[in-house]
């Protein structure tokens, strides 16, 4: 589904990727984790099309199609969605009318008509409680006063709308309660089906004792340094990663 | 010939057409045109018009008096009213009243003609009291009074509240050459009554035309006044906006500017407090570009104690436009407890893009609450980018975001048919399809 080759990434002219390779098949659960610093949210911004990062090697190829020259828009109509680490604020615009504009969009880009209001009501409202979202909430201006844990599980609610092919969630438990983790992770796992995939960036094992990954990858200094089974992510979390520099560096 | 000789060599002969009874209005208009006569038009030389240049409309060569009347059919300008609700209309094509296209009345409130006012003695206690008391002088408001003549008298008797609300249009036709029109308005609103007024002046001419329009408004005791200023002309319409209002105890006004085209546009909006407990209100939309111009001039006068005054302008300029805001708060000694709040936020989308921002306090009580603040910025491009990853184009990205931005002075509009018009100007504006209700 998702192949990135060799891929190099600079801001202001400092590489922050510097080769990375990475291939998700559909069905798959991938997990990186890595220190702070380590550019993992880089790599899901480039990968969802931020124009702030310059893209100076590689390519990202998803489902056949080399996507390193289009907009974000053009990425999230092929099903690519980026659940932010810090989602943005905005005042006057309402969840609920966020998220018909983002459908219909999806909508057109695919030829297809606006959906029917009644039919757009009856999505929201059977996403909304299964994430166990507040009516209430859906009236609020988007993100705006949000707690942290709000701000993540209406990440979520959005991916449950758009249902998309490939979901990256960029440190989507930091600031989660156990609670609000598990609803978060149950929605994910709902999304779970042979034909799309996920890929989690994060610091902490936690996250994957409920969205069990297929692979683990170590990331540091821009590069993928190691990757294994999900057993990876406990002997992280029991060692940290110096472990791993030290492997790499023999 | 500069147009200010064309100007006073043309009075004689204005004066001598005017046949009123009221010699006081004679008296009043040949000392205006004096004072014009010395004074001039404002120039960049003067602090207030520093950042706003009348010259290239003051070239102009226009037309004083339109020498044949024109009409228009209702169906050709309906676009131009708030039409989908039932309204009083003060329609003047040219500076000229056209009745066909009007509703006026005289039950309880009466909504009229500046012209009858001036000339009937049932009015004449009123226009005594009230004609050009607040506008001060200068050169713009001694030209407009000179050549007072036409536009809306609308007096709210005691303890009424005007069934409808009050459109003032004035549309200009220019058929035979550029046009200059000075309307004048007086808005009386007695104690306990309310009135909403929403005023526009509308080019249908590709020829310049000029607009000094002078309103002076007074709100007696515990009086409410909406008003709202529509104004997106077209580009060859430059206008020069001067509202006057004094204020009683208790009494609430709010006047919300539109600005979203004309060539050059100078609103200069002033407020006098002259009681305690009243609470005025200004709220303003700039959305320009390619060579526009609008400057916002404000000044509230707290001159007794436990007032409030609330400004909030928003504007998004693109392309090489200009925008102003030079808003004066003046606290005098005995206006102890004001609170007076200030804000003014601005979009520049582009490198040509020019804004001057101007807070100016004068504070010379010592326990009252006064703030301003001023932000000049882009879009936030991560803001932007998370809506791109959600799959909404960057250009209505942009467009949601602007929204978004101009919305919340839109919250304060009471006629919903005004704030839906004004939600729709905006997306055109914007270039965005809002399939959806904010």
């Amino acid at each position: 589904m998702l192949q990135i080759k060799n891929l190099h990434a600079s801001i202001e002219d400092k590489e922050i990727l510097k080769g990375i390779n990475l291939d998700i098949n559909p069905g798959e659960v991938h997990a990186i984790m890595g220190p702070n610093g380590s550019g993992k949210s880089t790599l899901s911004s480039v990968i969802a099309g931020k124009e702030e990062f310059e893209q100076t090697q590689g390519e990202i190829i998803f489902e056949n199609t080399e996507i390193s020259e289009m907009d974000p828009e053009e990425r999230a109509h092929k099903g690519i969605f980026l659940s932010f680490q810090y989602p943005v604020e905005i005042p006057g615009v309402s969840v609920t009318n966020f998220m018909k504009t983002a459908i219909n969009a999806h909508r057109k880009a695919n030829g297809l008509e606006d959906m029917p209001a009644n039919e757009m009501l009856k999505k929201i409202r059977e996403k909304s409680e299964s994430l166990e979202i507040d009516r209430k909430f859906l009236s609020r201006s988007l993100n705006d006063g949000f707690s942290g844990g709000e701000k993540k599980r209406n990440e979520i609610f959005q991916m449950a709308m758009l249902e998309p092919k490939l979901a990256i969630l960029d440190e989507t438990d930091s600031g989660l309660d156990i609670d609000a983790l598990k609803i978060v992770a149950d929605g994910v796992n709902k999304l779970r089906s042979k034909d799309n995939a996920v890929l989690l960036i994060t610091h902490y094992q936690r996250l994957l004792n409920y969205i069990v990954p297929d692979v683990v990858h170590v990331m540091i200094d821009g590069k993928i340094v190691k990757s294994g089974g999900k057993e990876l992510a406990l002997e992280l979390e029991e060692r940290g990663y110096e472990w791993v520099k030290a492997e790499k560096a023999v | 010939m500069e147009l200010k000789e064309k100007l006073v060599s043309s009075f004689l002969a204005f004066e001598e057409e005017y046949t009123g009874s009221n010699d006081d209005l004679h008296k009043i208009r040949n000392q205006a045109i004096k004072d014009f006569e010395t004074i001039g038009f404002p120039n960049r030389k003067q602090e207030d018009y520093k950042y706003t240049s009348l010259k290239s409309i003051l070239k102009e060569d226009y037309s004083l008096f339109p020498k044949q009347e024109n009409t228009l059919e209702y169906k050709d300008i309906k676009k131009y009213f708030i039409h989908e609700i039932d309204t009083y209309d003060l329609v003047f094509i040219d500076g000229i009243y056209s009745s066909h296209l009007s509703s006026t009345t005289h039950d309880k409130i009466d909504v009229c003609l500046m012209s009858s006012a001036l000339n009937k003695d049932l009015y004449k206690p009123v226009i005594d009291n009230y004609f050009n008391k607040i506008a001060p002088k200068n050169g713009l408001n001694s030209l407009n009074t000179a050549f007072t003549k036409e536009g809306a008298f609308i007096h709210i008797h005691k303890n009424t509240m005007a069934d409808k609300p009050i459109q003032i249009i004035n549309f200009s036709t220019g058929n035979e050459s550029s046009l200059l029109v000075q309307p004048r308005n007086l808005i009386v609103v007695d104690e306990n009554s309310h009135c909403q007024i929403i005023e526009r002046h509308q080019s249908l001419t590709d020829q310049p035309v000029l607009t000094n329009s002078v309103t002076e408004i007074f709100a007696d005791k515990r009086a409410i006044v909406d008003y709202y200023k529509i104004q997106n002309d077209k580009l060859s319409a430059s206008l020069i906006d001067n509202t006057y209002i004094e204020q009683k105890s208790e009494s609430f006004c709010s006047v919300h500017t539109f600005s979203l085209g004309g060539k050059l546009t100078r609103n200069n909006l002033n407020f006098y407090q002259r009681g305690e407990r009243i609470d005025s209100t200004m709220k303003g939309v700039t959305i320009i570009e390619g060579k526009q111009h609008v400057d916002h001039n404000t000044l509230v006068h707290h001159i007794e104690p436990n007032c409030e005054s609330h400004q909030d302008y928003k504007g998004i300029f693109d392309e090489k436009s200009v925008g102003v805001f030079n808003g004066k708060v003046v606290v005098e000694k005995e206006a102890q407890k004001t609170n007076a709040y200030q804000s003014n936020n601005n979009v520049l989308l582009n490198d040509k893009a020019t804004i001057n921002s101007k807070p100016q306090l004068e504070i010379f009580a010592d326990d009252v609450k006064c703030s301003h603040g001023c932000t000049i910025g882009q879009l936030d491009e991560e803001a932007l980018f998370y809506l791109q990853s959600r799959g909404i184009p960057r250009k209505e990205a942009s467009g949601l975001l602007m929204y978004a931005f101009a919305n919340n002075v839109l919250e304060s509009v009471k006629i919903p048919e005004i704030k839906k018009r004004i939600n729709k100007l905006i997306a055109l504006k914007l270039g965005v399809e809002l399939g959806f209700n904010l």
